[in-house]
């Protein structure tokens, strides 16, 4: 039965599902329960956005708090995946990765590679990107690029309750490394979820908006704002055909170049910044692969080239809004409404 | 109100639907309209269908004009006698223009929804109205309960009517064991049990018209009568290129030309029911639930279910509607039960003929039910 409940509950839920399922899916980070070493309360956090709480006592054994060191416990999770469990690491902010690159980089992407595809690790590291809540420059960026430059890794962006559910029981059962990114301004926002397991396949874009004027990417958090542009665009009378990634490591090329070749016309939406990010990437696709399918030169809208400001007059500037996104289907249009 | 003024409202054409739009008034003010007349087009997030009349009368006044999105029982239209005064009938409509307008619209109570245990499993369903007799709809191969949205809605002015999930589907266990129609029509009877029907009509689309066939063979007491839509276990042909298309397909785009095969007219197949399928597909257990029903359903590419002996045995009276454009099981299966019934065959319809022409199920049912006094 499908209710309406919160990114965050959904997360949570796949979770709980696939450890009930599954035994050697565990659960590690920095206070997932809270509490150890304390006097206090056991699970008092549940990470520091309380996704992970409830569990710990619901599988004994199976939810570790791990100290800060990030080095060492995405470590762990990467050897012990080797090993036959299946962690799911929670590593707080993506701007703290920097600190466990070659955990990542060159140990866990490197594994299924050079040992001649003997060696899987089904290792899910989730972690919390984003700008938006006034964290500053250190806590609020998007650095999903980096990863998805990685060959070995699958990197994930759910952008609503129903997504992240079927995308995190994927990335669990997956055993590839999975780098989940939760957009931190969406776990309060709800979506009609099953209570039943499901899984959505990587690599599959999900036409959110069906039109036939402009092809509207984006990703993440970013989808919800192209909707909100497409919504405001109809009634000028242009209809854009939205598209989710979901995943941009794999990339599914095949529903990005079909939706440009109806519509002529591409805009990218992408919040990290605008060098070597996934804007670039899709528009060099698109630009490779249907230079003649298109009738105006792509536009790309996305955070400019600065550390994410921690004013709050600048903030909203730095962040892709609707506004932006219309200005930029209407340079596609040329002016023109179809 | 002047009783002798009838109003028109927005139906809830299924257990998500919330409001309405008019896409266009297929009846214009001062038309002479009778029962089941059909009054306007309307849109919903998940199909297009029609609205009927369910009064004679005159069209006197149109509340909600097209293209206007209203909620689920506001008043749209309505319909009166000559003889009741223009006044009055202006009177009325303001009212009902104040309330769409003031969100004051009183909430239509859709199905309600509820689950038993069968045999192990947990069986999900639906029921709107209060009537005595009940009326029994099961679904399809893929489909579920929310299928029968046109059809569950008018014939329960009258009746208590289950729309229930088969096994493995909608919100039933993902789960059908060997896949058997014996197994499935076990599953009905069961429901039955369960609910304490001691006597129902019964009504079965496709897969579920086979279905409901070996229940009424099996329990000719219990049976008031079938009304079979489209029927599995039927004649000789079969599309199975589209059943293991349907099995198959594991994205929308893959889904969505099968899913085309279902209606006489493609449009009919939304983004949305496309994304409620993509939905359904990926939960646990569905895939293997659909590739076991497929090995029920086909014998190579030939019809894998003959219900035709089961038929036999059937002592209710018995309707029959087809979809004159029917790509998945063809009309021409109908032969074998013309020699039983006259066998209804409806245009503009496909398989999907009770979504595509509801209201020729819906007559399909009365037929063979009759309609009690409501």
């Amino acid at each position: 039965m499908a209710r309406t409940i919160s990114y965050r509950e959904a997360i949570n839920e796949a979770l709980t599902q696939e450890m009930e399922r599954d035994s050697s899916v565990i659960v590690m980070g920095e206070d997932n329960a809270g509490g150890a070493g304390g006097s206090g309360e056991q699970d008092a956090w549940g990470g520091v956005l309380g996704v992970t709480k409830g569990l710990y006592h619901k599988f004994p054994g199976r939810v570790l708090d791990t100290p800060i060191s990030e080095s060492a416990f995405i470590g762990a999770a990467i050897g012990a995946a080797t090993r036959g469990q299946r962690p799911v690491a929670e590593l707080m902010f993506i701007d703290f990765m920097g600190v466990c690159f070659d955990q990542i980089f060159n140990q866990a992407a490197k594994f299924r590679y050079m040992f001649g595809g003997k060696a899987v690790t089904p290792v899910v590291i989730r972690t919390m990107y984003g700008a938006g809540l006034n964290a500053a420059a250190q806590h609020s960026q998007s650095l999903y690029p980096l990863f998805t430059h990685i060959p070995g890794l699958k990197v994930v962006l759910p952008s609503n309750a129903y997504e992240a559910k079927g995308l995190m029981t994927q990335a669990v059962r997956d055993d590839d490394p999975v780098i989940f990114c939760e957009h931190k301004a969406l776990y309060d926002t709800t979506a009609d979820v099953p209570e039943d397991s499901y899984t959505i396949p990587f690599g599959e874009a999900n036409v959110v908006r069906d039109g036939e004027d402009v092809t509207i990417v984006a990703l993440g958090r970013m989808v919800h704002v192209a909707e909100e542009a497409a919504g405001e665009l109809a009634t000028s009378g242009i209809s854009a055909d939205v598209l989710d990634l979901r995943t941009t490591s794999p990339l599914d090329d095949e529903t990005i170049l079909e939706s440009v070749a109806s519509t002529g016309r591409l805009v990218v939406v992408d919040e990290s910044n605008p060098r070597c990010n996934v804007a670039t990437d899709v528009s060099a696709l698109v630009a490779r692969e249907a230079f003649s399918s298109l009738r105006a030169p792509i536009e790309m809208v996305t955070a400019p080239h600065t550390p994410v400001p921690f004013s709050d007059a600048l903030e909203p500037l730095y962040i892709p809004d609707a506004q932006r996104v219309v200005n930029a289907v209407k340079t596609v249009m040329g002016g023109q409404n179809a | 109100m002047n009783e002798a003024i009838k109003t028109v409202v927005m139906p809830k054409w299924g257990l998500s639907m919330s409001s309405g739009k008019i896409t266009d008034w297929l009846a214009g003010v001062g038309d002479e309209v009778a029962d089941g007349d059909e009054l306007a087009d309307i849109d919903t997030d998940k199909i297009a269908g029609t609205l009927e009349s369910a009064d004679a009368g005159i069209l006197r006044a149109i509340v909600a004009k097209a293209g206007e999105d209203v909620p689920v029982g506001a008043t749209i239209a309505l319909i009166a006698p000559a003889e009741v005064a223009e006044d009055e009938i202006e009177q009325a409509a303001e009212q009902a223009r104040e309330e769409i307008e003031s969100g004051a619209v009183e909430e239509v109570t859709g199905p309600m929804t509820g689950a038993v245990e069968v045999g192990g499993r947990t069986i999900s369903y639906a029921t709107l109205g209060t009537g005595e007799e009940t009326v029994v709809l099961v679904h399809g191969y893929g489909g579920d309960k929310n299928s029968w949205l046109f059809v569950q809605e008018p014939l329960s002015a009258t009746r208590t009517v289950h729309a229930l999930d088969l096994p493995g589907h909608g919100e039933s266990t993902k789960d059908v064991g060997d896949g058997s129609l014996e197994t499935l029509a076990t599953t009905v009877r069961g429901f039955l049990d369960a609910l304490g029907i001691e006597r129902a009509h019964l009504v079965g689309h496709s897969l579920g018209g086979a279905v409901v066939t070996a229940v009424a063979a099996t329990e000719p007491a219990r049976v008031a009568s079938l009304t079979l839509v489209a029927p599995a276990g039927f004649g000789e042909q079969v599309n199975a290129e589209y059943l293991r298309g349907f099995a198959a397909a594991t994205s929308r785009r893959e889904l969505k030309p099968h899913l085309t095969q279902l209606f006489a007219d493609p449009q009919q197949v939304t983004r949305q029911l496309a994304d409620d399928l993509m939905k359904f597909k990926r939960l646990d257990g569905v895939d293997q639930v659909l590739n076991t029903l497929l090995g029920t359903l086909l014998d190579g590419d030939r019809p894998g279910i003959d219900a035709v002996p089961e038929l036999t045995r059937v002592r209710a009276p018995l309707a029959v509607v087809w979809g004159r454009a029917d790509r998945v099981l063809p009309p021409d299966n109908a032969e074998q039960l013309a020699a039983r019934t006259a066998v209804s065959y409806i245009d503009g319809a496909g398989h999907m003929v009770h979504m595509e022409q509801p209201n020729a199920v819906v007559r399909a049912v009365e037929s063979v039910a009759g309609t009690p006094e409501g």
